[in-house]
């Protein structure tokens, strides 16, 4: 077991299983993106009221939830970094940031695509929801700026970790605004006490975007680790041997 | 103690310390944080006074009236408890109806909510327009029933 996680923790053996996992995570990943994209606009029923304008919740949860999950990993992976003093960590944190704003402008941008029309607003300040997603948008630029402001790879590891972890309390937050607090938001529809309340013909498409852009998301975290591993290990003998090696690169 | 469970500890006691200031912080602007206050609290005075606000609620079966030639509006909002008449002028959004969650932004002038925003809330509930009709009797009954019970909120 332990021997597992040290072995893991070594850039060169960590390198060498990411390039071998990324297909199993990518080529199920886009398959279930197509099943979910085709049987989300052509297979699902319209809406009862928003009609076919629910459908873009296909791409909005998946982007949400994606959005606080890369910021829980970037900030487990940043305390496992500083407590551990594990390299490949802080490797896993700043690959995980780029990939994370990008989910949560999404999230943000089809939200407000959809409140539009439903709501009757694109934007509204002072809802908890909103609020603390923009803050979650916040908090990943400042984390991005903050480790590309100090040149010293060590020092931005520490520092963009205590980042990562003081800004954790947000994702909690961000779940719950909905129920602590009056919101335009609608309270969630999967996680809920009695199931999902949604109809199965609907609910299949949009578990298969959550599942399929998760996995998507993990084959383009492990090509962010490697490419992160590899700049930060260039002065090393393993990559000078990788890249003179006869069909290198790879 | 070694040098790692000693960051251990630091890490841990730091996130629970914040974790633990967040969640006093956010107690003591609870009201602050709230996006719309409730009919009933609207009722009880429980509002702010000097400034525009959002009241939150269903609006009532059976009691939108239109002004013919205009785009005034006037309907009552009930949480299931109390309810209370809103005038707007304006467009209103596609979902707003008879049963439908609003969110109406504006002030109280003689008992009246004179809002100058009227926003649609949806509920989590995804389903076929099929199943939506058989369940569809549920909230007319709820709002229908509050207005025949007449309870002691019922203001004009």
């Amino acid at each position: 077991m332990w021997t597992f996680f040290h072995k893991m923790a070594s850039p060169p053996h960590f390198f060498r299983v990411a390039k071998t996992l990324i297909p199993w995570l990518a080529i199920p990943g886009y398959a279930l993106l197509a099943y979910g994209v085709f049987a989300g606009l052509f297979l699902a029923p319209a809406d009862y009221q928003q009609k076919d304008a629910f459908r873009i919740i296909y791409v909005h949860v998946p982007a949400a939830y994606l959005s606080m999950m890369a910021y829980m990993i970037m900030a487990i992976a940043g305390g496992i970094g500083l407590i551990w003093r594990m390299k490949l960590a802080h490797a896993v944190a700043a690959s995980a940031a780029p990939i994370g704003v990008t989910f949560t402008f999404l999230a943000l941008a089809t939200g407000s695509i959809w409140g539009r029309p439903m709501w009757g607003t694109w934007w509204e300040w002072g809802d908890p929801r909103l609020m603390s997603e923009l803050i979650l948008l916040f908090l990943y630029i400042g984390y991005i700026a903050l480790r590309s402001a100090i040149d010293d790879t060590a020092k931005a590891d520490k520092a963009s970790a205590v980042l990562a972890l003081v800004g954790a309390i947000n994702v909690p937050i961000i779940h719950f605004s909905v129920e602590w607090w009056s919101s335009l938001h609608q309270g969630p529809t999967l996680v809920r006490e009695g199931g999902p309340a949604m109809d199965p013909a609907m609910l299949y498409p949009l578990l298969a975007m959550i599942f399929g852009s998760s996995l998507v998301f993990g084959s383009m975290l492990l090509r962010r680790i490697r490419a992160e591993v590899l700049r930060r290990e260039r002065r090393t003998r393993w990559v000078k041997e990788l890249v003179l090696s006869p069909g290198g690169r790879r | 103690m070694k040098a790692r469970q000693q960051r251990m500890l630091a890490v841990g006691l730091a996130v629970t310390g914040l974790a633990i200031a967040a969640g006093l912080t956010l107690r003591a602007f609870k009201d602050n944080m709230m996006f719309f206050v409730s009919v009933s609290e609207v009722i009880a005075g429980e509002y702010p006074h000097e400034r525009n606000f959002r009241v939150g609620g269903l609006v009532v079966e059976g009691s939108i009236e239109r002004a013919d030639g205009s785009l005034d509006v006037r309907f009552l909002v009930t949480d299931l408890r109390c309810e209370m008449p809103v005038e707007y002028t304006g467009v209103l959004p596609d979902l707003f109806r008879e049963g439908q969650g609003v969110v109406a932004h504006g002030r109280m002038e003689q008992n009246v909510f004179i809002a100058d925003e009227v926003l649609a809330k949806h509920d989590e509930n995804y389903m076929a327009p099929e199943v939506a009709e058989s369940m569809a009797k549920h909230v007319e009954d709820k709002t229908a029933a509050l207005r025949e019970s007449g309870t002691e909120c019922l203001t004009g």
